[in-house]
């Protein structure tokens, strides 16, 4: 996560042996499959859903678990595994599309900031360090504020506000790679410096990047959980775990499934991105043979 | 060395004046108006027109900048728009809070991670590496709030074990102090717990892949008593550099276990003055807590460049 | 010999911590403001205040006035002056006399402060007169049937008068209620103790009386059950059943003078230009496809009694014609046949809490039943505020804490430059009768005209009243003698710890 501590990592030869050795991670393959579950549940979320997510239903008003209702009903007797399912579309695409936007933006910056070095890096840093220092939490609020409230926005927020994390990782990678000898020689041979970042600096940037995101995209969906709280995330009565959590705090002591399991699937995904960054990073690294 | 540290100070101050920009910049694009929160239900116009030109709300934005910025070099942060109270002095009295809390959360978070890692380093690839890797990631994974909530309503609603919330200084009582310390600690430190761990780890298997301890090791020369030994040691001043680090975000961190536990610390501080448009106190705080961010960083690179004497010419 | 004496040590410590233990421990909503009552803005500042400040005359529990500082009042026969005979011997904190100077340097404060909040409601106020020691004449511009509601409230406070000239008296405010200030650590504790020359000393039973801001009302609650508070006000609505069956807490409701309900924009700027807000069919349809029992009973767990109009159950201008509504979701389809519509698209904005969320859930799903295609906008409540008034939205959820008086809860809501009326529905029929209405004493006289204004405005539904404000208290079985006042304030008096 900063620059002085990530590891160095050199370019991975062979794509099969990084599978190969990842597939041995029992922990990381784990993960893997916790969110490759998660991205299955939001695909085909609409299709098995048993109840109606959105509409209230006043007679089946905070329901424990059943064999009806398997996750009990909410506040407004909606079926909470229902909600849960369709929340797991605005939950994962939360993390994983404002961690997206973060890279896209965070990386070319500090691809040029470590490569070109100069005025260029200096800006950039400070810009970076000026961006870091202000809580991540009254960053994404104040840009979801001015945005305007919907899902997309706060997406946009989260993203805006964890840009600075990527591009000041990526210009510590970049640092250390720029010293290794292929670069000096595709340097010292004339090759252009945009193809020169594209196919010798990135892809050995990339890992910890990968790595990054995964603990990322963690915070990006407990950050919409806490951006729908104030009104500037997902908007009612459309349900994200993160929606779901903070009105069932109300009911923790009457209704405690309303927030046991969209907690829980918080939890899980969280883990599984967790996991399964790690295992990718133990089977990016070229030492751990 | 200290031509490096006055060095690195001077980068520091148009980082500090960018965050002041930025800051000021920011709360402009905050919807609603101070003057129309201030007012209440009172919608006198001569009301509205003396807040506005008492807070300088209708100068334009540079002239507001500068009337600020200008101020704040003199020492004078401005009052709450809220309360009246001095800006400095709000921080002066929140800011012990949450530093308090950040030493306890940082305890938490070594307690569990530097074990944690090393374990999993030493016994790398079995079950134990496995289970201390997936308890770390556990308290990474789980959602602040939520474990917050959690506690309260098992430690202190059922067990009756600890109080709720709140905050008492430890001058009047140390031994209330850490009891409503304790949850928000662990609730903070967890967080930080699988980033220490992950470090620890790496760190250390780096240094127990080291050549010297390998050829050691296979001369079957060295007790593993004296291996971990050796390569806690190498491992040490990464973590300590990361910890420092870390601090600086757990200053910034704690502004949802703040809001969780009612602790009037720096972090519920800002967070009710943003939905206040308290703009002083905004200003003041955020502008408080990235100088102390900048100044963690710097002391965690000079500590890295201690450590590293080769890094000293390097940049 | 020597272990009784140990034995009668440890007994008198342990009887002078019991003493000395007269700390009342309140739990608050939300962090109060600036605590100058001229000033301040906030609910939770005005529970303070409460025991802060003693003003001119109180109210009592069915909603008449009581004296307070002033000990009987009077009008001139042309309704134009109001005269106060003061309460001999009363003192402010700094040991200032409380005399007929420091009440008009009071009014005069609270009329002419640049950025006083007071200024509304002490708008009919030419002139105030010392008449002698200890008797006022407040001298007005025209009759103002609000003014001792107002006196009852924030701008009839009496600060110390030497005090208010500092300029950090916000941050040490100085009154004569029976509780002086000490400290104020903001978002966390405001402490008073108690002042011993309060004319009604003996009638206060604390030494220290210490609020605590704690926003949410889960941790809220937690505390007191825990024990670290002794009273708390607002207890969130789902709580009802959890401190109605916990054998160490009394569950203390009392309906409020306020009410929350919808502002439909009828006449600010582009969007009032909706089917919505242009008939008034539809509005009634709305009001129609909507079941505040049903709200009540889901959200509300039966403190949350439906509301048809401004006034509180309590009030004697509350009109039991109108309490009869009933949902009728073909009368409401009927309705919007009528206007030519089938469907009727709106936004619903609301500042965000669980509580309002989930009615305006329910709003939606009930109203859709109807035809209504309503889509949520929760929002900060800062920002509400600005585009409310900027007339930026359809329909607003709203609440107000409510005033005694009933012009404090419906002339600046409909009136045409009422200063509260966000919908902007304009009225001059409306202005004249509530005008009217403000400016005689005559309960009689004001009731018929309140009746004809509300003839009109439930027909016309510039704002559709929801329900009415309710303020649970939940507190410690400890405490005897509390009472809760329809105004949701606490008052101290006679409130203690069981022996």
């Amino acid at each position: 996560m900063t620059l002085a501590v990530t590891d160095e990592i050199a370019l991975p030869k062979k794509r099969n042996r990084v599978l190969a050795k990842f597939m041995k991670n029992r922990a990381a393959v784990f993960g893997a499959g916790i969110v490759l579950f998660f991205v299955l549940v939001a695909i085909v979320a609409p299709l098995v859903a048993p109840f109606d997510p959105i509409k209230p239903s006043f007679s089946t008003i905070r329901k424990a678990p059943s064999l009806l209702y398997w996750f009990g009903t909410d506040e407004l007797g909606r079926d909470v595994f229902s909600r849960m399912l369709l929340g797991t579309r605005a939950s994962l695409s939360a993390g994983v599309i404002s961690v997206g936007i973060a890279i896209i933006l965070g990386v070319p910056f500090g691809l040029v900031a470590g490569y070109f070095g100069g005025w260029l890096d200096a800006s950039i840093s400070r810009a970076t360090e000026a961006l870091l220092s202000i809580p991540f939490l009254i960053l994404a609020i104040a840009l979801a504020a001015f945005l305007g409230p919907s899902l997309t926005n706060a997406m946009i927020a989260i993203g805006l506000s964890a840009m600075p994390i990527f591009i000041r990782l990526t210009r510590g990678q970049v640092l250390s790679v720029k010293a290794e000898d292929y670069v000096e020689g595709a340097r010292a041979i004339g090759l252009p410096d945009f193809w020169i970042m594209l196919r010798y600096v990135l892809p050995n940037a990339l890992p910890p990047i990968l790595v990054q995101a995964t603990l990322t995209i963690a915070s990006a969906i407990i950050a919409e959980a806490s951006l729908s709280f104030l009104g500037l995330g997902q908007q009612p009565p459309n349900p994200s775990w993160g929606s779901m959590l903070n009105t069932a705090k109300n009911f923790m002591s009457q209704a405690p499934w309303m927030s046991i399991f969209p907690g829980s699937a918080i939890f899980l995904v969280v883990l599984g991105f967790n996991l399964f960054g790690d295992g990718l990073r133990d089977a990016l690294d070229p030492r751990e043979n | 060395m200290l031509r490096y540290i006055a060095r690195r100070l001077l980068i520091a101050i148009p980082t500090i004046l960018l965050v002041s920009v930025l800051v000021f910049a920011l709360q402009k694009l905050l919807p609603g108006d101070p003057v129309l929160t201030m007012a209440g239900e009172e919608r006198d116009p001569e009301v509205l027109a003396f807040l506005r030109e008492k807070y300088r709300l209708d100068d334009p934005l540079i002239v507001q900048y500068f009337a600020w910025f200008g101020q704040v070099l003199q020492g004078n942060l401005g009052i709450s728009l809220r309360t009246d109270i001095p800006v400095l002095k709000l921080i002066l009295t929140k800011l012990p809070v949450t530093i308090e809390l950040a030493i306890f959360a940082m305890i938490v978070a070594l307690a569990i991670g530097i074990p944690a890692g090393i374990i999993s380093a030493v016994k790398k690839g079995t079950s134990i590496d496995y289970v201390a890797n997936v308890t770390a990631l556990s308290g990474l994974s789980i959602p602040n709030f939520w474990l917050g909530i959690l506690l309260i309503m098992l430690v202190s609603v059922r067990w009756q074990l600890l109080p709720a919330s709140g905050f008492v200084p430890p001058a009047e009582d140390l031994w209330m102090n850490i009891k409503t310390m304790l949850m928000p600690a662990i609730v903070l430190g967890t967080g930080l717990a699988a980033s220490l761990m992950r470090h620890t780890r790496s760190a250390m298997l780096g240094v127990l892949r080291s050549d010297y301890i390998r050829t050691a090791r296979a001369k079957g020369l060295l007790a593993p008593a004296v291996i971990l030994k050796h390569a806690l040691r190498n491992a040490l001043m990464p973590i300590i550099t990361l910890s420092t680090l870390l601090f600086g975000e757990l200053l910034a961190g704690a502004v949802l276990t703040e809001q969780i536990f009612t602790i009037p610390g720096f972090g519920k501080l800002v967070v009710d003055a943003v939905f206040n448009r308290d703009y002083a106190v905004v200003q003041g705080v955020v502008l408080c807590t990235a100088v102390g961010f900048i100044f963690m960083n710097l002391l965690a690179d000079i500590l890295y460049v201690l450590v590293n004497p080769r890094l000293r010419h390097a940049r | 010999m020597k272990r009784s004496f140990m034995m009668a040590l440890a007994a008198g410590l342990l009887m002078s911590t019991a003493a000395s233990a007269q700390t009342l421990k309140i739990g608050l909503n939300d962090d109060p403001d600036v605590l100058d009552p001229h000033r301040a803005r906030t609910f939770t500042g005005r529970i303070v205040f409460a025991s802060l400040c003693d003003k001119l005359v109180d109210i009592t529990p069915d909603l008449k006035f009581t004296p307070e500082l002033a000990t009987e009042w009077a009008w001139s026969g042309d309704g134009k002056t109001l005269t106060f005979k003061l309460r001999p011997g009363v003192t402010f904190h700094d040991g200032e006399k409380m005399d007929a100077a420091a009440v008009k340097a009071n009014l005069d404060r609270a009329r002419t402060l640049p950025d006083s909040l007071r200024k509304s409601e002490l708008n009919s106020v030419e002139s105030v007169e010392v008449v002698d020691d200890l008797t006022v004449a407040v001298k007005l511009a025209r009759p103002d049937g609000t003014l001792l509601s107002q006196l009852s409230d924030r701008a009839g406070m009496m600060l110390s008068p030497k005090a208010f000239a500092a300029a950090d008296f916000a941050q040490k405010p100085v009154c004569s209620g029976p509780f002086k200030f000490v400290e104020r650590v903001q978002n966390d504790r405001i402490v008073l103790e108690r002042f011993k020359e309060h004319w009604n000393a003996k009638a206060y039973n604390f030494d220290r009386v210490v609020f605590t801001p704690i926003p949410d009302t889960t941790v809220r609650l937690a505390n007191l059950k825990a024990g670290n508070l002794d009273l708390l006000e607002r207890l969130a609505p789902s709580d009802v059943p959890s401190v109605k069956s916990d054998s160490k807490l009394i569950f203390a409701p009392i309906s409020g003078i306020g009410y929350q309900g919808l502002t439909i924009n009828t006449n600010n700027g582009d969007r009032a230009k909706t089917p919505l807000g242009q008939d008034k069919r539809i509005r009634q349809a709305l009001q129609l496809s909507i079941d505040m029992d049903v709200v009540n009973e889901v959200v509300g767990q039966g403190i949350f009694p439906p509301a048809t109009q401004p006034f509180p159950l309590a009030s004697p201008y509350h009109d039991p014609k109108y309490d009869k509504r009933k949902r009728d979701v073909a009368k409401a389809k009927a309705l919007l046949k009528e206007a030519g519509v089938e469907k009727v698209k709106f936004e619903l904005t609301f500042g965000n809490n669980t509580t309002t969320q989930q009615i305006a859930e329910m709003i939606q799903a009930m109203a859709a039943e109807a035809g209504f295609e309503i889509s949520l906008r929760p929002t900060e409540f800062a920002a509400m505020q600005k585009e409310a008034t900027a007339g930026n939205f359809d329909v607003n959820v709203i609440g107000w804490s409510g005033r005694v008086d009933p012009d404090g809860n419906i002339h600046a809501f409909v009136t045409c430059k009422g200063a509260l009326n966000d919908g902007r529905y304009c009225n001059p029929e409306i202005d004249r009768i509530l005008n009217e209405a403000r400016s005689i004493t005559d309960e009689g006289k004001r009731k018929a005209l309140y009746d004809t204004a509300q003839a009109v405005l439930l027909d016309e539904l510039p704002i559709i009243y929801t329900y009415y404000q309710p303020w649970p208290f939940a507190l410690s079985k400890k405490l005897d003698g509390f009472k809760p006042y329809p105004d949701g304030l606490i008052r101290l008096k006679g409130v203690k710890f069981a022996s």
